[in-house]
């Protein structure tokens, strides 16, 4: 048996633990589905693992789908690094599942859809041809879907129906694509497209904006992102965790595959340019976005916006590079983007756990109502302080990794002949640099107001650990953001196998830098990054420090009141709230890009009732695009209403016309 | 033999900044207080200071979590490994590899990071004031001092602070207009870091114009001395990387001798001076700033940097 039949017939056995769990008690069987999910997950990240290391693509056509085509599945180092990102969050969010699982009221709306919506995004990535990857596409949306509807909260039903439109209109924009790919042969196995390749310009910019188009949608590109912030957090945490932290990538994944696979030989230099201006904005306002906002699921979500941003902005510079025939540089942004993807799923996954552990604890999501939860739910607290170093791109963790190797890649782009792409790379890096630094500010916002400080409600003040489950798939998480900090070299070089594929070019294997486990994104660069040794610098110092101070100083502790100001007894509601905290930064970018609006009703002295500050946000996306395009759709409809109340005799007689149209087309056309 | 000649070196430089430290921040104290023309503390006086706060037993609030503790001693080696891996006197040190320019702001990011958790720790308003206030600063400042980094990067082809100083050290002077802007731009950016006027006073303690000071409030003994320690160091980091972006003039290139790394050293105090003395004198001739036009001073510096580096990108040589 190959590791593509294995990955098949793990797919497909996850499709079969969904079955059962419709006919057993629910309350009883939570455990045995998501340990069984977790178990086929587990096997079959090791069989990618094995198939990224092997690196020989396998291939398999099964004699169903669409007639002359049939079903043809491939697994090569792209398809490999995909499969351990989805197999990697599907077995931890599994194993987070067993303890948060049993919280859950409506079962049966999750536990059918949870390993049918893992074993959906697997078939994506095992897809080799439109059909397929497309019915997977589909199965994907739906399955998570049903697992968004599945919460009875006030927003719901909204996020249902936006996540559906959206949903359908990413599969539509993708179908057209691969119509476009597919051309008037109509091959539509991907062999057949990589066959006969796309050459006239004009179809490569068609195939570019649908790609953006429909997987920039399901991935959260602004503007098309406004699902998501509604979707991801309303859905229950683990899902949430896999939608944010694994769905998103399987969407990137679609547009690797499309734009630097399928359309390949299409590729120009001015593709660079659309992609990276629409990824600058969306890392930009994702975080933006984020820092306006008091629900800590939303906020995360938000910063799900922000990465898929900072992916993107790799993904552009790799095509710049690869256009311009600089194979080395294209390797680094890819590595970059690639990287990105392996690490936004570890901490986002890690950060949507630890919301759902507060979630649990408190019953609250607003994080205005929260406080002091480092001390109630310490491990929680530590895990989640974890993945908000590594997304704000703290070294040694992580985040910085890749943000670094974006950064190098930006540096070597002065070599790129085009003028405008010189104007807007630098531009695209200062973005990037803003992003990083505004995220910084989110996290300590959500980090410190949600852990930090005192209690603001009961349920803060009464809120307990979470469940062991729970609490060692965050720490599984938390120590591969670490690891995957201390070692880059080694984590770099395991994607190489796919960044040959894709770039033809390669990282410098390790060992090539001045030292053990030094990251050297060129062979004939200079610049060099080492996580291990800043790490051990940081604990050597540190604790070299804390020594000589406890040592040679004082090392006694006494515990007293916090300074009042001389006015006894502060109230935790006085504290600084969300909305407090990011007050400044509202101040100096939100009213450019959100018009925020301040009403400040402040009563003059003698006047007992209360002061109010209201802030008014208006979201952009909805503003300019959604909210006009709906007016619009709502006004066609209304006129297309119109034809339901006709009778019959002028139905049949519209049919008629119709068909005698159509008729004369066809007979125009031959 | 030369390599333990390179991790003495090492060595040397990570200690000797810390014990300049203090000195460089009693001496700015001293300059201004005669300019202001009062006699001001002695030049030793932050030496004092810290081992009184050393020996001070630490008083925490009740509700004070490990991670108040814990983020004094993060600060401190965050910044002192930055500071230590900035070149002052000689290039080539041993572990400059380790990281690069991109990595230290980002090591600055880190102690940033830890002290605005630690200013909201305790739950005061004025904690979470600072802490918000501070972010809003270096949401600004940080991506400015990233374009200056680019901008030395691109002229010096790599982002490694220590072959910078050495490539920008073997060149004859020219005048560059990208490098005029993005040294405006770092001069703006350390005077934010350090919580220098126009941004912030550092001897203020009034409530209504404090960032820096609001968020460490709260700490009290040898963390304040931890804290403060690092707060001179910081000012050590920005005037040595000052110095070895664009004044590295008589630094200490490899192969050298022993005399050359003395006279490095002794020019590298010089113009630590040079430097202490100019930022007295600008911090006396000009006020503080509003909080919000700080965003517009730093959102000049961001500009200029990105002129900068656009210039870089578009022709290599300006």
């Amino acid at each position: 048996m190959t590791a593509l039949h294995t990955m098949l017939a793990g797919a497909l056995l996850l499709l079969l633990i969904a079955l059962p769990s419709l006919a057993w008690r629910p309350a009883a069987s939570f455990r045995k589905v998501y340990g069984a999910t977790m178990a086929v997950s587990l096997v079959l990240l090791a069989v990618a693992s094995a198939s990224l290391a092997g690196g020989i693509a396998q291939t398999l056509v099964l004699p169903m789908g669409l007639v002359g085509t049939g079903v043809h599945l491939r697994l090569d180092a792209l398809s490999s690094f995909f499969l351990i990102v989805v197999n990697l969050g599907g077995a931890i969010t599994s194993l987070y599942a067993l303890g948060y699982g049993a919280h859950e009221t409506r079962q049966r709306r999750v536990l059918p859809f949870f390993p049918s919506f893992l074993a959906a995004m697997n078939l994506v990535v095992l897809a080799d041809d439109a059909y397929s990857f497309l019915v997977a596409w589909e199965m994907m949306s739906l399955t998570s879907w049903a697992l968004v509807i599945s919460s009875r909260e006030k927003e719901t039903p909204r996020a249902g129906l936006v996540y559906f439109v959206m949903a359908s209109f990413s599969a539509i924009m993708l179908l057209f694509a691969f119509g476009i790919l597919a051309g008037s042969a109509g091959g539509y196995a991907f062999d057949t497209i990589r066959a006969h390749p796309i050459s006239a310009w004009w179809m490569g910019a068609i195939v570019l904006t649908l790609v953006l188009l429909g997987a920039g949608s399901k991935a959260g590109l602004f503007p098309l992102h406004v699902w998501l912030p509604l979707a991801h957090p309303t859905a229950p945490s683990h899902v949430s965790a896999l939608m944010s932290g694994v769905m998103t990538k399987v969407a990137i994944y679609g547009a690797i595959r499309i734009l630097f696979d399928l359309a390949a030989p299409a590729i120009a230099w001015w593709w660079a340019a659309p992609v990276l201006a629409v990824a600058g904005i969306t890392a930009l306002m994702g975080v933006l976005y984020a820092l306006m906002q008091h629900d800590l699921k939303r906020l995360l979500a938000y910063h799900t916006v922000e990465n898929i941003g900072i992916i993107f902005i790799g993904l552009g510079l790799a095509l710049a590079f690869r256009a311009s025939g600089m194979t080395a540089a294209a390797a680094v942004a890819l590595t970059a983007a690639l990287l990105h993807v392996l690490n936004h799923s570890l901490f986002k996954s890690l950060l949507f756990l630890g919301a759902g552990a507060v979630l649990h604890a408190t019953g609250e999501r607003d994080i205005d109502h929260l406080g002091g939860l480092i001390h109630k739910m310490p491990l929680t607290a530590f895990f989640f302080l974890a993945g908000s170093a590594a997304i704000s791109a703290l070294p040694p963790l992580n985040g910085f990794v890749s943000e670094w190797l974006t950064f190098q890649s930006i540096l070597v782009s002065p070599q790129l002949d085009q003028a405008s792409l010189k104007f807007l790379i630098p531009v695209i890096g200062i973005t990037l640099a803003l992003a990083a630094a505004l995220a910084a500010t989110c996290f300590v916002k959500a980090f410190g107001v949600t852990f930090l400080g005192h209690a603001r409600s009961d349920a803060a003040r009464e809120a307990r650990e979470t469940d062991r489950f729970s609490l060692t798939a965050m720490a599984l998480l938390a120590l591969a953001c670490l690891v995957i900090g201390l070692v880059p070299d080694i984590t770099t070089h395991l994607l190489q196998p796919a960044i040959h594929l894709l770039t033809g070019g390669t990282l410098p294997a390790p060992g090539h830098g001045p030292a053990p486990l030094s990251l050297t994104p060129f062979a004939n660069g200079r610049s060099s990054y080492n996580g291990m040794i800043i790490f051990i610098f940081l604990l050597l110092s540190g604790g070299l420090t804390a020594w000589a101070v406890h040592r040679f100083g004082s090392h006694a502790v006494a515990r007293g009141d916090a300074w009042d100001c001389g006015t006894p007894g502060l109230n935790p509601r006085a504290q600084y709230t969300a909305a407090s905290f990011s007050q400044p930064i509202r101040r100096v970018f939100g009213t450019h890009f959100f018009s925020a609006r301040e009403e400040v009703d402040m009563p003059p002295p003698g006047d007992t009732r209360p002061a109010s500050i209201r802030v008014r946000l208006s979201d952009p996306a909805w503003q300019i695009i959604f909210t006009p395009l709906l007016r619009l759709l709502h006004l066609v409809v209304e006129r297309i209403n119109l034809l339901q109340r006709l009778t019959i005799r002028r139905f049949l007689a519209l049919v008629f016309i119709w068909v005698v149209i159509l008729l004369m087309v066809v007979a125009a056309w031959h | 033999m030369a390599l333990t000649g390179d991790f003495l070196m090492q060595g040397v430089q990570m200690f000797l900044v810390l014990a300049v430290a203090p000195a460089l921040t009693g001496l700015v104290r001293k300059i201004k207080a005669r300019l202001l023309l009062h006699k001001g503390p002695s030049i030793l006086q932050p030496y004092r200071d810290l081992a009184r706060l050393m020996r001070k037993d630490v008083l925490l609030a009740h509700n004070a979590s490990w991670l108040f503790r814990v983020a004094p001693y993060v600060i401190f080696a965050a910044i002192w490994i930055a500071a230590a891996l900035t070149p002052t006197f000689a290039t080539g040190l041993m572990f400059n590899w380790t990281a690069d320019l991109v990595a230290i702001v980002a090591l600055l990011a880190l102690a940033r990071f830890a002290l605005a958790l630690a200013g909201m720790d305790i739950g005061t308003p004025f904690g979470g004031l600072g802490s918000s206030r501070e972010m809003m600063v270096s949401a600004l400042a940080e991506p400015a001092m990233l374009m200056i980094v680019f901008s030395t990067a691109l002229l010096a082809g790599t982002t490694q602070l220590s072959q910078i100083a050495a490539h920008l050290a073997s060149q004859p002077f020219v005048l560059r207009a990208s490098m005029g802007l993005a040294l405006i731009a770092l001069i703006i950016v350390s005077l934010a870091e350090n919580a220098r006027i126009p941004v912030d006073n550092p001897s203020t303690h009034l409530e209504l114009t404090m960032i820096h000071e609001a968020m460490v409030l709260e700490y009290s003994g040898r963390h304040l001395a931890l804290i403060e320690a690092a707060a001179a160091l910081k000012l050590v980091f920005y005037f040595s990387l000052i110095t070895c972006l664009f004044f590295p003039y008589g630094i200490a290139t490899p192969p050298m001798g022993l005399a050359a790394q003395f006279l490095g050293m002794g020019l590298w105090l010089v113009k630590m001076t040079l430097l202490a003395a100019l930022l007295a004198v600008g911090e006396v001739s000009v006020s503080k700033m509003r909080l919000f036009r700080v965003a517009e001073f730093l959102g000049g510096a961001l500009v200029l940097g990105l002129i900068a580096m656009v210039l870089l990108f578009v022709s290599g040589k300006m």
